[in-house]
């Protein structure tokens, strides 16, 4: 928890020197308590007080990358215990749990289901982001080599490597060193073997314990052994376990300030009954995991889960937007369709994608309404004629096409006489109500 | 430094509701902590889940949905004693669609009829469901209240624009009752602020912020329902401290995601399986934010839900 001014000036010199450019210490003070100064700039400062002041000014939950590259995923640095407060930062990384004792068709098979496992939604790309390959045949060499086959197949995916022995981790760290596997984990038997191999290749650690205190108590361990990314599993096994472990980490490190515990959760929920691993896992990814590890990636399991990571992460205060402009879609000629919709990203993806499945190709104008969907803008009256048709003719579009036809969304029918009027000369077409529609709509028309 | 369990102090507890008649009957709510959070509260009634059956057969619901009921779904009766003999249903909630001006008009005498069928083929707890046409509601919601005089329903849904006589119809024949508002805290305050100074109890009253579905505002209903919770709890806010409802199958089964054909979206995989994973995954983070009655559709959907609660419990 970040010190108040007051705090800090205890421990500055207080000889008001000025040479930190501030008029006293308790000035320097109270700027350093907002992050509005760099601590060197007082050169008197002694080393213990700054060594406290670094400590107590470092964010309460630490921040690191799992993987490597551009699909690399950011965790930790989380600030809120619920989203309203602010916003969620660093969406969960999802991990398919791959055996090392499959054959060899098998663990291709899976790291090829996660390597092709991206899909577009709203706009964002979303995937299984990481494989965690575990050590069921307790035979090094046999992991070592999945390790490399898994990895060579999903060249993207962040790597984890999860085994409790030090020696076979070694080994399999080596061979994969690049992709700075996340190690899965230690314990209290072999904190310091694991600590060692961590700090050589400079990879994550995740740590396992049974209960937040022999977690503290591990957390500290090895943090004192200079392992600096530390991954946090409590044991929880059961939704009950992840909710309430998961909720005391998060508020042990926000509220309480709590270093041992502040750093990203890994949960494992792996079940045999797809359906239900789906549902633990959503309990995880709303309430405060960083990696969830799953058995299986079904494609309606994935779609899902993505969705509710977006939903989950998405900036409460700044709804998703795209830019006002007429998108074509297609190779939209002058007499193609012109229709209209507002600029937030949900209602531009899902009625584009419907223009595209429709094959008809076609003009989409999307007017900026502060990101709001067609009835929640119409209802706060930012999607209403006078404003669509000034939209419309601002835009010159007339221009580059051969008609003058407008076909608005169904759910906003009641503007068609209004708009008519303000928008000279123009045809006003009420289209269906929902985007699925779209498709018949457009080849009946263009029939 | 050693770990102590940092524990959340609480001035507020969720009211405690009862529906249904006899040994039947069903409590929800009464817990004094944030949901399932039961290290620093007690949590005196788990999650209730209702089966939602209809007044007309569904022309509107997905097949794979459709087949879970062709053999029932074109008589409330069978359905609902479907729901509750086959399927063990511990709520049923029956929505009057068929009163919808556009989906039949049928009357409110109708409507009351049907209460009347359903109430004495089933003996688990009834909720009493709109068309959600505003005007129409009014009149259906009073009919179907006496009709139901004394089985002690919840009845739904009152609004801004109708909740005056549905309120005092509620009072009359000793029901419990739903307030919806549209995602927003400050709304649904008033809503049941305006409904108890008509000396409806705040004890008989259910909040509903309105559920979206996963993927289409799911992020706006959890983060009302977790604003909602957290002012009954932190700050002892009255208004706000009725049991919450999550009528999850209504928005849930008209998404994309559960209607497309594999063939429209082969990247997405199987349909019944999507659309069991969007009514589940919307109950589950419903539950995370602190829904005490979910009313859904699909059993399969409903029992792995049911499993969820239990690990939950
Ligand atoms: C999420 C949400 C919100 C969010 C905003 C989210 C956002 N970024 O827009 C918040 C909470 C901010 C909000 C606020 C309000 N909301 Co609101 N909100 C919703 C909700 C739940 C989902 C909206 C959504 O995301 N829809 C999904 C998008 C994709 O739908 P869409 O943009 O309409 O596009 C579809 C169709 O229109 C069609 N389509 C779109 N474009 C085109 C173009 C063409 C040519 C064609 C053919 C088709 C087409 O395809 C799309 C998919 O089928 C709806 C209820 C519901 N479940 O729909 C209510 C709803 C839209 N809101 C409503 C209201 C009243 C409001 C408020 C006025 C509430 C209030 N009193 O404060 C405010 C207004 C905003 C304000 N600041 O004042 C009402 C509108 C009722 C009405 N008839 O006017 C609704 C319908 C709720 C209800 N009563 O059921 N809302
Ligand atoms: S440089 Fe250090 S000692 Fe000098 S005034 Fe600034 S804070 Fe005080």
């Amino acid at each position: 928890m970040a010190l108040t001014g007051i705090q800090i000036f205890k421990l500055l010199p207080k000889t008001n020197c000025k040479k930190c450019g501030f008029p006293t210490c308790l000035a320097f003070a109270m700027k350093l308590a907002q992050a509005g100064v760099d601590i060197s700039k007082c050169p008197d400062i002694s080393e213990e007080a700054k060594k406290s002041l670094g400590e107590a000014s470092s964010p309460p939950i630490r921040t690191f990358s799992l993987g490597t590259g551009d699909k690399a995923v950011k965790m930790g640095g989380e600030g809120v215990l619920f989203r309203h407060e602010k916003k969620f930062f660093n969406p969960c990384a999802l991990a398919l749990n791959i055996k090392d004792n499959l054959s060899d068709d098998e663990l291709v098979k899976k790291a090829s289901e996660v390597a092709s496992s991206e899909m577009d939604r709203v706009g964002q790309k979303l995937r299984i982001d990481a494989i965690s390959i575990e050590c069921a045949s307790n035979d090094s060499a046999k992991y070592e080599a999945a390790v490399k086959l898994v990895a060579g197949k999903a060249p993207e995916a962040a790597i984890i490597l999860n085994c409790k022995d030090a020696s076979v981790i070694e080994s399999a760290v080596k061979a994969v060193a690049d992709r700075k596997p996340l190690i899965y984990c230690a314990t209290d038997k072999n904190a310091e073997a694991m600590a060692n191999i961590a700090k050589t290749y400079s990879v994550p650690l995740a740590i396992y314990a049974d209960g937040l205190d022999a977690l503290s108590a591990l957390s500290e361990k090895i943090a004192g052994l200079g392992v600096e990314d530390i991954v946090l599993d409590s044991g929880a096994k059961t939704a009950k376990e992840i909710l309430e472990n998961n909720t005391q980490i998060r508020r042990a490190a926000l509220k309480k300030g709590f270093k041992p515990l502040g750093y990203p959760v890994i949960n494992n929920v792996q079940r045999d009954d797809s359906m239900l691993e789906a549902n633990i896992a959503s309990v995880a990814i709303a309430k405060y995991a960083s990696i969830v590890i799953l058995s299986s990636i079904e494609q309606w399991k994935n779609l899902a889960l993505y969705t509710l990571r977006q939903n989950i992460y998405t900036d409460p205060q700044v709804p998703m937007q795209v830019e006002q402009k007429v998108y074509t879609i297609g190779d939209a000629k002058p007499d193609s369709p012109l229709m209209i919709t507002t600029n937030f990203s949900l209602t531009y993806f899902i009625v584009s994608g419907e223009i595209e499945n429709s094959k008809v190709p076609s003009r989409l104008a999307v007017m900026d309404c502060e990101g709001l969907s067609v009835l929640t803008a119409w209802a706060a009256g930012k999607f209403i004629a006078s404003k669509i048709a000034a939209f419309i003719q601002e835009s010159g579009i007339d221009k580059e096409i051969s008609h003058k036809e407008l076909i608005i969304p169904g759910q906003v029918a009641i503007l068609s006489g209004a708009l008519e009027d303000k928008l000279e000369g123009w045809k006003i077409t009420v289209g269906p109500r929902e985007a699925n529609s779209i498709p018949t709509f457009l080849k009946s028309k263009a029939a | 430094m050693s770990f102590t369990a940092p524990k959340e102090t609480y001035n507020g507890k969720v009211l405690g509701l009862d529906f249904g008649k006899g040994d039947k009957a069903v409590t929800i709510g009464g817990e004094s902590s944030l949901p399932f959070l039961s290290f620093e509260g007690t949590i005196p009634n788990k999650p209730v889940i209702a089966y939602e059956i209809q007044d007309i057969a569904p022309d509107d619901w997905p097949e794979p949905l459709k087949e879970q009921y062709k053999d029932v779904s074109n008589d409330p009766v069978t359905w609902a004693k479907h729901c509750q003999d086959k399927l063990n249903a511990k709520a049923i909630a029956l929505r009057l669609v068929s009163t919808h001006p556009d989906r039949g008009d049928r009357s409110a005498s109708d409507a009351a009829k049907t209460v009347k069928d359903v109430l004495a083929a089933i003996n688990v707890p009834l909720i009493i469901l709109g068309s959600n046409h505003i005007e129409k509601d009014s009149l259906v919601l009073v009919a179907a209240a006496e009709a139901a005089s004394g089985f002690n329903c919840i009845i739904g849904k009152a609004q801004e624009g109708n909740y005056k006589t549905i309120v005092a119809a509620a009072l009359a024949h000793n029901h419990k009752l739903i307030a919806m508002s549209e995602l927003d805290i400050n709304l649904a305050k008033q809503l049941n602020i305006l409904i108890t100074q008509m000396g409806f109890d705040k004890s008989r009253l259910m909040t509903d912020p309105m559920c979206s579905a996963l993927g289409y505002g799911l992020e706006y209903t959890y983060s009302v329902m977790e604003r909602i919770r957290l002012a009954g709890l932190m700050q002892n806010d009255a208004t706000m401290q009725p049991p919450i409802l999550g009528d999850v199958g209504m928005y849930v089964w008209k998404t994309k995601e559960t209607v497309a054909s594999e063939a429209d979206v082969p990247g997405w995989g199987r349909l019944e399986e999507r659309g069991i994973a969007w009514e589940t995954v919307t109950s589950t983070s419903m539950l995370m934010a602190g829904t005490n009655l979910l009313i859904m559709r699909h059993p399969k959907a409903v029992e792995t839900v049911e499993k969820v609660i239990g690990e939950l419990s």
